[in-house]
């Protein structure tokens, strides 16, 4: 008999627990559209708030009233600033919500209130100053050329995206292992599937190989985003962009097989599915640099999981680094693809 | 394939029919201060259909899990097709059929799909057009299992614990929730199964089915079994059959032993 024969037709069990799970999925329509929605809508919002042309216009708030006249006429004749009136008890509110960065008063000599911690309001407040002084007859000794150059790769944008991309292979891989498991066990499906001679760790392998063949188009579409919309470089090899997204999906694939390994209701999953990766969110320096963070933490900060990707990403994409100059972080992330991998595969419950 | 001893008693035991297929003794299982099974004996012989007969609660599913090596026993010992779960799970597991209460397949797979997904874990069997045949499921080959209805449902069951060929079914209230045709239905592919040599062992508390099915039946009842024999003998003890209309059933066996109806509760 040959090898195909033994198995009536059927492909080898890690091809055949691999495919069940893909046709599930493509099957799904709500879970396809979730997991390709989330780094567009990222995306298209990342494009509304940091246009790639220009820079924002500082926005300067004035007392209502005949009082702020002169003062509004020479701050509307600025460059780059937009002025508004803000009644004294909405000051406060608006220099928070950041719909206003400074609030002058007019006086004798006017007064500039703002919040000093935000760079936006330092900005702001240097504008005004300089229009105001200007206005008031101050005399330049010289007026300086300006060169002006934007350098792709080193804005927030270019630094957010690989963020992002990150962001979306965490969340993707952990939501849809860790959801699947619990629904199998609910429905008694794991149960049936332990009482055949299947091999579980082929069960689980192939619940995370199923996870990579989304992965091209979770990490493409972003990042396509960037390089289209905001010019963003993309510095180092596709092919080492390719193994370091890799690694990451089989690592928070490996991480969502744990959690999900002995939970028995959609409820707990999701609240440790959240417990897991929202100090990720944070920590991990996707939407601010975790430098952040005291010393103390840093170390701990590094092995995190969300921490390596992003960092391997960003390597790999802004400063174009090879596989031997993001080793740490790829070593991190093989560990976590094999550590939970292997207590989940232990502590596994089958019913 | 196998540990040579295991073969040589399987060869010499072939002639004898009275061979257990099952064998376990004394069984106990208690889930804090409910004892599930509580001293339970029995043997199933090769080539015939054994039943386990009782209300709901009575202990038959998790007698029939701890057979099935699924759930580990308090005490007592197991002993299914002279092999053992502790030793031997592998090569059990590709002997047996097992159908499980209330496990559901995957929605959005089809028939064909799931019957392969479950031929591939199996070193031996049948083909996928064997197997729709047996369960009379060819029509819905390329239906997804969310489409199919509670007795199609129930035969695709069927069909993936008949995947391997096994030597001994399981099975665990094969026909709860189902319309009387598509019981019948469904006690013909077992019938078809017992006629290729097959042994079952199948818990139901359907009296009807297990006097159509059975060779001899167990009532269960508190985790004991209170009663073993042939249907018919079973009837025919409780003495005075024909008092009114009918004919004794099980049913009323199973009331005379327990002074309660079989789905009291």
């Amino acid at each position: 008999m040959t090898n195909n024969g033994a198995r009536g037709g059927a492909h080898h069990p890690l091809i055949e627990l691999t495919l069940a799970r893909l046709r599930e999925f493509v099957r799904e329509p709500e879970a396809l559209f979730w997991s390709f929605f989330f780094p567009i809508v990222m995306s298209v919002a990342m494009a509304i708030a940091f246009p790639s042309q220009g820079s924002q216009p500082a926005r300067v708030g004035v007392p209502p009233g005949a009082a702020s006249d002169m003062l509004r006429k020479t701050l509307s004749s600025g460059p780059g600033l937009i002025v508004r009136d803000v009644p004294a008890e909405e000051e406060l509110r608006q220099l928070r919500e950041g719909d206003v960065h400074v609030i002058v008063r007019p006086g004798d000599p006017p007064t500039y209130r703002f919040d000093p911690d935000r760079e936006e309001s330092r900005i702001a407040r240097l504008v005004v100053d300089d229009v105001l002084k200007r206005a008031a007859g101050r005399s330049d000794p010289w007026q300086a050329r300006e060169d002006a150059v934007a350098i792709p790769g080193s804005r927030y944008v270019d630094w957010l995206i690989p963020g992002i991309v990150a962001l979306g292979i965490m969340n993707n891989s952990m939501w849809s292992i860790g959801f699947m498991t619990v629904q199998m066990r609910l429905r008694k499906l794991l149960k049936r599937l332990a009482a055949s001679p299947m091999q579980k760790w082929e069960f689980l392998l192939a619940q995370v190989l199923a996870r990579l063949l989304f992965l091209g188009p979770e990490v493409a579409v972003p990042l396509m985003f960037g390089v289209f919309a905001f010019g963003m470089p993309v510095r180092g090899s596709i092919l080492a962009l390719a193994l370091v997204a890799l690694l990451g999906a089989l690592a928070f694939g490996s991480i969502g097989l744990l959690v999900g390994s002995r939970v028995r209701t959609l409820e707990a999953i999701s609240g440790l599915m959240n417990l897991m990766m929202v100090p990720m969110w944070v920590l991990s320096g996707v939407f601010f640099s975790s430098s952040n963070f005291p010393e103390v933490v840093q170390p701990f900060i590094r092995v995190l999981p969300l921490t390596a990707l992003v960092d391997a990403l960003r390597g790999v994409v802004l400063e174009g680094a090879t596989l031997g100059g993001i080793r740490f972080e790829m070593a991190t992330l093989a560990a976590w693809a094999i550590v939970p991998f292997s207590i989940g595969l232990r502590i596994f419950k089958w019913r | 394939m196998c540990a040579r001893g295991v073969c040589t008693c399987m060869t010499e035991n072939r002639e004898v029919s009275t061979t257990a297929a099952v064998r376990c003794v004394d069984l106990r299982k208690r889930y804090g201060d409910v004892i599930a099974v509580d001293g339970l004996s029995l043997e199933v012989r090769r080539g015939e259909c054994f039943g386990l007969l009782g209300p709901n609660g009575a202990g038959k599913t998790t007698t029939i899990e701890i057979l099935e090596g699924l759930l580990a026993p308090d005490s007592g010992d197991v002993e299914v097709l002279e092999l053992r779960w502790q030793r031997d799970e592998r090569q059990l597991r590709q002997r047996l059929g097992i159908q499980l209460q209330e496990s559901q397949f995957i929605d959005k797979l089809t028939v064909e799909e799931t019957l392969r997904l479950f031929r591939s874990f199996y070193d031996r069997g049948k083909t996928i057009d064997e197997l729709l045949a047996l369960v009379e499921l060819e029509s819905k080959r390329s239906s997804w299992v969310v489409k199919l209805s509670g007795g199609q449902k129930q035969r695709l069951s069927i069909a993936c614990a008949l995947v391997g060929d096994p030597d001994l079914l399981f099975l665990d209230e094969p026909s709860t929730g189902l319309d009387p045709q598509s019981r019948r239905q469904l006690w013909g592919v077992l019938q078809r199964y017992r006629a290729a040599g097959g042994t079952i062992l199948l818990t139901t508390h359907y009296m009807d089915e297990a006097e159509v099915l059975c060779d001899r039946v167990a009532i269960v009842d508190h985790g004991k079994i209170i009663a073993l024999d042939a249907p018919k003998a079973m009837v025919t003890a409780l003495g005075a059959p024909k008092v009114v209309v009918h004919e004794g059933t099980l049913e009323d066996v199973f009331m005379s032993l327990t002074g309660r109806h079989l789905r009291d509760e």
